[in-house]
C-alpha cells in the first residue's frame, strides 16, 4: 500500500476513533472498553492472512501463524461475549429514559 | 472475487465504526455490539475466499479451539469477574499482533519497505507489551498477584529498557534475514517491557490500564495492517487506537486520578489493593 494514503486513512481513522466515543456516559466505560476489545478482535483477519500466505513446508511460520489465529479468535469470540453480556444488564432499564447520551 | 472481498471489507469497517458509536449510548449499545459482531463473522466468512490461501485445516482448527474456548469462559465466567476477562482477551489480541509481526519477520521472500519494517518492529513492541501487561493485570484482578513489584529506577529502567527493544526491533525489522535467536530476544525483551509497567500498579488502577493496553492492541492491529496491507485492519485498530486513548482520559478523569501518576508513580500499597 502507497505509505501516504495509509497515512491519510490513519489519520482520519484517529479523529473518527475519537469523536465516536466523546461524548461517552460515565455508566458505559467499561462495556464500551469491552466493546472495542472485540473490535480489534479483527486481529483475527490478519493472523488467517499470514497463516494462509505461509507455505505448507515452513514449520516455524506455521506454527506463530497458527498461535496467531487462535489468540484472535479468541480475542473476537471472547471479546462478543463479554460485551454482549455486559450489555445485557442495559436492557431492563432501557425505557427509563436515559436520553441517549 | 478479489474486489467483492475488499468491498465486504469496506463494509465491516462501515459497521464497527457504526457499531462503536452504538455502543457509546445506552439505548442502543446492545445493538451496536451485534452489528459489530455479524460484520466480524462476515469478515472472518469472506477471508477464507482469499485468492492464494492455504492451510485451512490448521486455520479452522485454530479458530474452532480459540473462539470455542474463549467463547465458554466468557458465559461462564461471573459478572464481577468481567474486568479481568476484558483484561485477557485484551492481552491475546496484542499476541496475535505480536505473532504477525513474528511471522512477517520470518518471511525471507521479499526485502521490506523501510516503512513496513519500522512499523512491524513498532506493531511487535506495543502487541507484545499489550499481551504481557493484560496478563499481569489479569493476575492482579484475578488475585493470583497480591502484591506490587518495583525495580529500583522503575522509570529509568523502562525507558531504557524500551529504547533498546525499540533498537534491536529497527535492526530486525530493516534485516531481510533476522535470526532466530535475535527474534527470541526481542520478544523476550518486548514481553518483559510490559510486565516492568504494570507490575508496580495496584488492583484499583487496573480498569485504567486495561483501557490504555486496550489501546495500544488497537494500534499494533491498525500498524499489522499496514504491513499486511490490509485497510480493515487499520481501520479498525486505528478507531480503536484513538476511542481507547480517549476512553482511558475519561475514565481515570472519572476516578479522579491522571494518567501519569498511575503510570510513572504508582501508589504502591496496602490500601490500594483492597478495592480492585
Amino acid at each position: 500500500m502507497d505509505g501516504m494514503s495509509a497515512l491519510f486513512i490513519f489519520m482520519l481513522a484517529a479523529f473518527t476513533g475519537y469523536e465516536v466515543i466523546a461524548r461517552v456516559p460515565v455508566i458505559l466505560h467499561t462495556p464500551l472498553m469491552s466493546g472495542s476489545n472485540f473490535i480489534h478482535g479483527v486481529v483475527l483477519i490478519g493472523g488467517m492472512i499470514v497463516l494462509g500466505q505461509t507455505p505448507p513446508d515452513d514449520a516455524a511460520s506455521l506454527a506463530i501463524g497458527f498461535i496467531a489465529v487462535l489468540l484472535g479468535a479468541a480475542n473476537a469470540a471472547g471479546g462478543y461475549v463479554v460485551t454482549e453480556r455486559m450489555l445485557a444488564m442495559f436492557k431492563s432499564n432501557k425505557g427509563a429514559g436515559e436520553g441517549g447520551r | 472475487m478479489s474486489t467483492f472481498i475488499q468491498f465486504v471489507y469496506f463494509l465491516v469497517a462501515v459497521a464497527f465504526i457504526v457499531g462503536l458509536k452504538a455502543m457509546s449510548s445506552p439505548a442502543t449499545a446492545r445493538r451496536g455490539v451485534q452489528w459489530a459482531g455479524y460484520a466480524m463473522l462476515a469478515a472472518v466468512l469472506v477471508t477464507f475466499y482469499l485468492p492464494g490461501m492455504h492451510n485451512y485445516g490448521l486455520m479452522i482448527t485454530a479458530i474452532v479451539i480459540g473462539a470455542a474456548i474463549a467463547w465458554y469462559l466468557g458465559k461462564t465466567v461471573k459478572m464481577t469477574d468481567m474486568p479481568q476477562m476484558v483484561a485477557i482477551y485484551n492481552g491475546m489480541g496484542g499476541g496475535a499482533a505480536a505473532a504477525i509481526a513474528a511471522v512477517e519477520f520470518l518471511r525471507q521472500d521479499a526485502a521490506h519497505h523501510a516503512s513496513v519494517g519500522l512499523l512491524a518492529a513498532l506493531g511487535a513492541i506495543i502487541g507484545a507489551v499489550a499481551f504481557s501487561g493484560s496478563c499481569v493485570a489479569f493476575a492482579k484482578l484475578q488475585g493470583l498477584l497480591k502484591k506490587t513489584y518495583q525495580v529500583p529506577q522503575q522509570n529509568n529502567v523502562v525507558f531504557f529498557l524500551a529504547l533498546f527493544t525499540f533498537g534491536i526491533g529497527l535492526t530486525i525489522g530493516f534485516s531481510s534475514h533476522p535470526g532466530g535467536f535475535e527474534l527470541t530476544i526481542f520478544f523476550l525483551l518486548a514481553l518483559a517491557l510490559g510486565a516492568l509497567l504494570t507490575l508496580p500498579i495496584g488492583g484499583a488502577d487496573m480498569p485504567v490500564v486495561i483501557s490504555l493496553l486496550n489501546a495500544f492492541t488497537g494500534l499494533a492491529v491498525g500498524f499489522e495492517g499496514y504491513v499486511l496491507a490490509n485497510p480493515l485492519l487499520i481501520v479498525a485498530g486505528t478507531v480503536v487506537g484513538a476511542s481507547g486513548t480517549l476512553l482511558t482520559l475519561l475514565m481515570a478523569k472519572a476516578m479522579n486520578r491522571s494518567i501519569r501518576t498511575v503510570i510513572f508513580a504508582p501508589i504502591t500499597g496496602e490500601a490500594q489493593e483492597t478495592q480492585g
